[in-house]
């Protein structure tokens, strides 16, 4: 299975983030800006997504909400920067639990020939701010299972 | 762990040499002199990057008999990597189910050209 690469460089107020598709760019993006399609992936399946409000157009506004089973609700919202399309989706991001920390996230979808390579990049506006959301870091109760100790040390070092 | 804490920590391991040394005391505790020694650089240099590393708070310090022992505390590593471990599981269980969702996409797609033939 195609692996999700995460690079949070120490330092750097950026998460990068890198996954492969065996997909067209075109339905990658439609599973992006179609609300009908986004429920059915965005967030872990013990979350509900509701989208409130998709508006994919340049200055359109966006808000999603996380319903745990626990009844905890998470919303996000934001705004689209640049009409949303195949080439790209530039937007804002804002948890509304911590509100004034706004990124601003990229999302790419890159033809490989058959497969689809995503990225998508979000710059914060502090060190800070990405560690804070690197540990909100979806704050659910997923145990995996630590690894052995160097393993996590270069699992935390930049990726190239 | 407070933010502040995790910042502390991922600075102490934006540096090459820092993380080297902490792969080293994975092995057990060692001396300035043993951690130094794979590397082209001085021991008061290592002792700075032991300092960084001791106020991140991964690493303790303590005497046996002359030498300076530095001994890894994996506690603030282990949070600060759970925390990079649930956002990628966020996002790796997110793109497992859109996996899903472009395949059904993908094969819906081939029966409507199939119906259509």
């Amino acid at each position: 299975m195609a692996k999700t690469q995460i690079i949070a460089e120490p330092g750097v107020p950026q998460i990068l983030i890198a996954r492969e598709f065996d997909a067209p760019r075109e339905l990658l993006f439609r599973a992006h800006v179609e609300p009908e399609l986004l429920v059915q992936w965005l967030g872990p399946r013990d979350l509900t997504l509701t989208v409130e409000r998709l508006e994919a157009r340049d200055g359109g506004r966006w808000r999603f909400i996380h319903q745990g089973a626990d009844g905890n609700v998470y919303g996000f919202h934001g705004v689209f920067h640049g009409a949303p399309s195949p080439d790209g989706i530039v937007r804002t991001f804002e948890f509304e639990g911590a509100p004034g920390h706004v990124s601003l996230e990229t999302v790419t979808f890159e033809d490989r020939g058959g497969t689809t390579l995503l990225r998508q990049g979000a710059v914060f506006q502090s060190v800070a701010d990405r560690d804070a959301m690197l540990q909100s870091g979806m704050e659910r109760g997923v145990n995996e299972a630590m690894e052995r100790l160097d393993e996590l040390i270069a699992r935390l070092a930049p990726a190239h | 762990m407070p933010a502040d804490q995790l910042s502390a920590v991922f600075g102490a391991l934006a540096d090459p040499t820092r993380r080297a040394i902490l792969a080293r005391l994975t092995k057990g505790d060692a001396t300035v002199a043993e951690l130094a020694a794979p590397f082209r650089v001085s021991q008061p240099a290592i002792s700075r990057h032991l300092k960084v590393l001791e106020q991140a708070g991964l690493i303790s310090r303590r005497r046996r008999a002359t030498a300076r022992l530095s001994h890894l505390e994996a506690e603030p590593l282990r949070e600060a990597t759970a925390w990079l471990a649930r956002y990628q599981a966020y996002w790796d269980q997110s793109y497992g189910r859109l996996d899903a969702l472009l395949a059904t996409l993908q094969d819906g797609r081939q029966e409507q050209v199939e119906h259509s033939d």
